[in-house]
């Protein structure tokens, strides 16, 4: 078992990146251009990796510390989070708290390294990162709570790849509406968080309009290659609870439990690289609508469940 | 209560929801009659006993009425006064969504007092009946342009049809055929009369007609 969660822990590092160039392959294609090789985010990390970083004078050890603290909080939400039936690494009762906090905790210091800048610009993109997680986070833990009433667990191991109860394709069909519903929430949480498409444009260097990209401009070098392999393990991370409720295929034998759950996070690429190509950026102020919407969802699966 | 059953709930309760959440009247029509759809099926769907000559004509009239010829009226009207959203309602968009979660849990708590009897069927069928029609008198009350007060009250009539159809069940067929018709041409002189309130005024607000034109 434990070699198992291993494999899915190293998968995750190894392949993050490559998901990201998924999401831009779908995008080229969609818009009939032949678009960046699918490794370009990987050639982009060994070369920043490669660079010194700039710092400002002004600014002190939390604009150094952000990038590792950000990427720390997602590895250690990594260990937390099943994938494809294969339970996580460290599991324990309440994880699913944790988990979301560590993504708090990982954000926070994104935030609080941009404010250390002393630019107006980046406080601005900050503000922006925190009213909008005002409103994904109550998703995200409504979301959950609603699947730990239902399941009779409180982590993130028992409501995914618990023995028993738990969200498989059998159990699937009999709580179906529940489990759409969050998998709805939590598919917009993931666009949110991640700062895809209906919410932020991560393609944009528009100042009116941006909010992730502005927080991170000032980072350079090896500081800029942790915040953009966090941001890939972020949307591996939270993929995977995307996943975990709306495609929870599980393989029985486990040599091709790993496989299947790649070709599980891909597919997921897919939907999400069309969603962007279809989509238009949401104007700023409907954005919390949005999000109100995905916490709509949650309430409303967790009000049946316990119901 | 059956995978059937949860499944049109949760999508009755979604389309409320939506309703609430959405400012643009296309949308909201649309929403009205998925839901008017749904209630149709649901008629069939969710009864105990068999499915009788009578309950399938109610049914089938109440799917093409609602799913059918009200939207379109409706759009047509949209269209005709050349109002494409619901601009400054009286409670914000995403404060109804708040309150539609809130209507829901009263809903369901209601729903929870009832003696066993009243609730034959599904343990949630009679809560989200109420709930709808709790939506639809909020959307009369919150919201500025005729057309929305008029989705309002299709909305409530949604509720009392399914409360009417999944808990009383005797209801006879000239009598549901009756109040169908009776919408049906409420719906009709609503049309019209919005149309008028249009030409007269330049605007739909009702909240407008009880001042004076100078």
């Amino acid at each position: 078992m434990a070699v198992e969660s291993l494999i899915s822990v190293v998968l995750a590092l190894v392949l993050a990146p490559l998901f990201l160039g998924v999401i831009n392959r779908v995008k080229a294609i969609f818009a009939g251009r032949t678009g960046q090789p699918l490794l370009q985010t990987y050639y982009d990390l060994a070369k920043l990796l490669r660079k010194g970083a700039v710092y400002s004078r002004t600014t002190t050890w939390v604009f150094r510390a952000g990038p590792t603290v950000a990427l720390a909080a997602t590895l250690a939400a990594l260990v937390v989070m099943p994938l494809g039936g294969t339970p996580a690494l460290v599991s324990f009762p309440g994880d699913l708290v944790l988990f979301a906090y560590l993504l708090g905790l990982g954000r926070f210091f994104t935030v609080v390294a941009a404010l250390d800048t002393g630019s107006s610009f980046e406080g601005m993109g900050a503000s922006r990162e925190v009213q909008f997680a005002a409103v994904a986070e109550p998703a995200l833990l409504l979301g959950l709570a609603a699947l730990a009433v239902r399941t009779h667990s409180l982590s993130l191991s028992g409501i995914f790849a618990g023995p028993a109860g738990s969200v498989t394709l059998q159990a699937w069909i009999q709580m179906g509406p529940i489990v759409l519903l969050v998998g709805g929430a939590f598919l917009i949480v993931f666009l949110a968080e991640n700062a895809r498409i209906p919410v932020d444009d991560p393609n944009t260097h528009l100042e009116l309009t941006m909010i992730h990209e502005v927080m991170v401009l000032d980072h350079s070098g090896p500081d800029f290659a942790f915040i953009q392999y966090g941001g890939a393990l972020k949307h591996w991370v939270l993929g995977a609870l995307v996943v975990g409720c709306l495609l929870p295929v599980h393989p029985a034998s486990a040599l091709w439990a790993p496989a299947v759950s790649v070709a599980e996070m891909l597919t997921l690429a897919v939907v999400v690289g069309i969603i962007e190509s279809v989509m238009a950026r949401l104007r700023l102020v409907s954005v919390p609508h949005l999000l109100a919407g995905a916490l709509t969802l949650s309430v409303v699966a967790l009000v049946l469940v316990i119901y | 209560m059956n995978a059937w059953t949860d499944a049109i709930v949760v999508l009755v309760a979604l389309t409320n929801l939506a309703l609430l959440g959405s400012s643009r009247l296309s949308v909201c029509i649309r929403v009205v009659a998925i839901q008017g759809i749904f209630f149709g099926l649901a008629a069939v769907l969710l009864r105990a006993e068999p499915l009788t000559m009578d309950l399938g004509l109610v049914a089938l009239a109440s799917v093409v009425m609602k799913g059918i010829v009200f939207p379109a009226l409706l759009l047509r009207t949209a269209r005709n006064v050349n109002i494409r959203r619901e601009v400054e309602p009286f409670v914000g968009f995403t404060t109804s969504l708040f309150i539609g979660l809130g209507l829901l849990g009263i809903a369901l708590w209601i729903g929870s007092q009832l003696p066993s009897a009243a609730n034959p069927t599904g343990s949630l069928v009679i809560p989200l009946a109420l709930f709808t029609v709790m939506v639809g008198l909020f959307t009369i009350a919150s919201r500025k342009k005729a057309i929305s007060q008029v989705l309002g009250y299709l909305t409530m009539e949604n509720g009392i049809f399914a409360f009417g159809v999944t808990v009383v069940g005797g209801i006879p067929v000239l009598v549901e055929l009756g109040v169908l018709m009776d919408v049906f041409v409420a719906v009709f002189v609503m049309c019209i009369a919005t149309w008028h309130i249009s030409r007269e005024f330049d605007h739909i607000d009702v909240d407008q007609l009880n001042a004076l034109k100078g």
